[in-house]
């Protein structure tokens, strides 16, 4: 299949192996940011194709698993009113809130529907004129020029019956959060390509400048990755921070200004909790001023049980997010921590790093 | 008998993914039918059961289809009801020749529609030679049902003396499957109304009689026959590995799949390997007669494009692991719930 077959070349993947073993001549912990990435890196066993001496972490990139207890919860009680229909994208219904998750809360006979486009949820308030259609929105910067796109549609529409629960979140603030800690072995950063491609670089590379530390932004095939690798390798040989861009095919300097003026209309940022990280400040998207009579979180009474945010006592998916750990170093993974039943946020969704370790990994 | 994990709590209800033949499936069979119901035969988890019966051997199998749409590109359910359970009886060299039908229907549903059905069902039973011998039906209050759905059982004759096994996979042997897969999941996927994809793509949806018919001469080299429905290749096999207590190791690459599917699967974020097929299936046999087997399969149309895709191993017991196009490893595990679209 043409675009795809070229970034998934065996002759390809094993001429940059190469290149990387050549040019590889001391240890380095490099971080993919994206959980799209670290599928692709455990979905093709991209760590096999590299020297022992680098050491691949995975990131905090998977905004479904760190959608924090509370909101799932916010997202149940809501969906729980018979008006209701909660509308949100597949990979969110099985991430766990204190007592249940929304799969569940469908079987219970809640009205909960999975949505391809933010847009099908304006579509079904439309359609639904006597029920309130609420859309959870989930996703880092990717996702929120459509999120954003779809309330702008509902307003022109003048449709007062469509809401939005936001748990957008932002990736340079948790970024700068993984490489402030004291313990942080990251040496190299594989950036987020989509996101780049709606953000643009300049939050990059001011975090290259912060950290001294190189950033190579990269797309989500095989050969994208493993090319971004050998980049961040020769870098960090050459002691050179910056920021390279590896996905020129869909990631501009300046990134997309019409995506980005309809996020600045329609959202603003907050501070946001993060499942196993805590609070982190301006890491999220609320709704503006301006659109706030579509924020789910005002129009409708809080009556969940506020659950404090809580990592179980044996779960090290903190550590895991900040890269400090891996899947295969937690005793639970595995065992009483599976896909069915994850005990952190790692193991929640298919992006994040201890579902992907379950799937693809020799456990 | 196997029990594992947590027991099931007071307030566990059924989701979607207890249906989907992965890992839930898996628990309510372990934890809620066979303790109940297990005996010698059901235990095997075998597609179709072989049973004596005043010394005549048969095969049995059933199956329940409640497809959505109902009426699908290549087919509907009618078709479905009888390509289904005929499939599982020819899997365990058995000639289909006898099917029960039940039809529960939902107050509302369309005479005209359900009339299109039957003829499909008429015309898949005419295909596959098997007689519609005993048939029920049912009618639901409107919201108690969704327009319908079939319940088909099957009997077959046992065509020979040891029939292939989900057991019987050993280290040497080849895996081969009869056609590319996938296409019979997407096309529903793509039919479904909130999906808009406009897509071409046919179920594969077909009798796959032939291969017990004309497979039966190469047994018993044919060690395992199974047909690709729900949860796709990927499942089939981590089946088979567990029940041989054997490795299957694939190439990702060699494993056929058109266009019109992969494509699909890379918009939504599928894994083609989970996706479900209702006219292909694999087949494990000594490796001394799979070329033979490769071109009795390909004499057919729907075999067109069998082709080796692995091999059985002594090592990676009990364990799926495929041959990533770039030359890396990844196991293939059971599906966990449904497969969910993935956001980005």
């Amino acid at each position: 299949m043409k675009y795809v077959d070229e970034y998934r070349d065996l002759e390809l993947a094993k001429k940059i192996s190469k290149e990387i073993e050549v040019a590889c001549t001391q240890p380095w912990t490099i971080m993919e940011v994206c959980g799209g990435q670290t599928h692709t890196i455990l979905r093709y066993g991209i760590p096999d194709l590299l020297p022992d001496a680098i050491n691949l972490v995975h990131g905090p990139g998977c905004p479904v698993c760190v959608t924090p207890v509370q909101l799932i919860d916010r997202a149940i009680s809501i969906a729980n009113r018979p008006e209701v229909i909660l509308c949100t994208f597949g990979d969110m219904f099985r991430v766990p809130g204190t007592s249940e998750d929304l799969l569940t809360t469908k079987a219970k006979g809640a009205d909960v529907r999975i949505v391809y486009s933010p847009l099908d949820a304006v579509k079904l308030a439309k359609k639904h004129q006597d029920r309130k259609v609420v859309f959870f929105a989930v996703g880092f910067e990717t996702t929120a020029p459509a999120n954003a796109m779809a309330i702008k549609h509902a307003h022109n529409m003048g449709l007062e019956n469509f809401f939005v629960l936001s748990a957008q979140v932002l990736v340079p603030p948790v970024c700068s959060m993984v490489l402030s800690e004291p313990e942080c072995k990251v040496q190299g950063l594989i950036g987020p390509g989509h996101v780049c491609t709606v953000a643009g670089l300049e939050q990059y590379e001011k975090l290259s400048r912060d950290f001294s530390i190189p950033i190579v932004v990269a797309g989500f095939e095989p050969i994208d990755l493993l090319q971004a690798l050998s980049t961040c390798v020769k870098l960090l040989e050459s002691r050179s921070p910056g920021v390279v861009n590896e996905y020129s095919r869909a990631v501009e300097n300046v990134g997309n200004h019409v995506a980005q003026d309809v996020v600045n209309e329609v959202f603003s940022p907050c501070d946001r909790e993060w499942r196993a990280l805590g609070v982190i400040p301006l890491s999220g998207l609320g709704l503006s001023e301006q659109f706030s009579s579509f924020d789910a979180e005002r129009v409708f009474p809080d009556v969940s049980p506020h659950s404090k945010q809580q990592q179980p006592r044996q779960c090290i998916s903190d550590q895991i997010l900040l890269g400090n750990k891996k899947p295969t170093d937690c005793q639970e993974f595995g065992k009483s921590c599976t896909p069915e039943t994850p005990i952190g946020a790692t193991m929640v969704s298919v992006e994040g790093t201890c579902s992907n370790y379950f799937r693809f990994k020799n456990h | 008998m196997k029990s594992c994990g947590i027991p099931f709590q007071p307030d566990d209800v059924i989701r979607l993914g207890h249906g989907s033949g992965g890992r839930l499936s898996e628990q309510l069979i372990e934890r809620i039918f066979l303790p109940h119901l297990g005996n010698k035969i059901l235990n095997d988890l075998e597609d179709a059961a072989l049973v004596e019966n005043d010394s005549n051997r048969v095969a049995i199998s059933t199956d329940s289809f409640v497809v959505k749409p109902i009426f699908f590109p290549g087919g509907n359910i009618g078709s479905l009801a009888v390509h289904g359970t005929v499939n599982d009886l020819a899997m365990r060299l058995a000639r289909p020749k006898f099917l029960t039908a039940a039809f529960i229907i939902e107050e509302g549903f369309l005479i005209k529609d359900l009339e299109s059905i039957v003829e499909s069902f008429a015309e898949a039973c005419r295909q596959a030679q098997v007689v519609t011998v005993a048939a029920d039906t049912k009618v639901v209050n409107k919201g108690a049902g969704d327009g319908v759905y079939i319940n088909t059982t099957g009997i077959g004759s046992i065509l020979v003396e040891s029939p292939p096994a989900v057991s019987r996979a050993k280290p040497g042997d080849i895996l081969i499957v009869s056609g590319d897969i996938g296409r019979h999941g997407i096309a529903v996927m793509c039919a479904r109304e909130n999906l808009e994809i406009e897509s071409e793509l046919l179920s594969d949806s077909t009798c796959l009689t032939f291969a017990a018919l004309e497979l039966a001469k190469h047994a018993p080299g044919i060690h395992v026959m199974r047909d690709v429905t729900r949860g796709g290749l990927a499942s089939v096999l981590t089946e088979i590995a567990v029940a041989s207590k054997v490795g299957i190791e694939i190439d990702d690459s060699a494993v056929p799949i058109c266009p019109e599917v992969r494509g699909a699967c890379e918009l939504l974020g599928l894994d083609p390997l989970y996706v479900a097929c209702e006219g292909r299936f694999i087949c494990i046999v000594e490796p001394s007669i799979a070329n033979e087997v490769v071109q009795t399969i390909k004499k057919h149309d729907p075999g067109r494009d069998a082709v080796v895709i692995g091999k059985i191993t002594e090592t990676d017991k009990n364990k799926v692991i495929s041959r990533t196009a770039i030359g890396g490893r990844r196991l293939i595990d059971k599906l966990t719930g449904d497969q969910l679209p993935r956001i980005c």
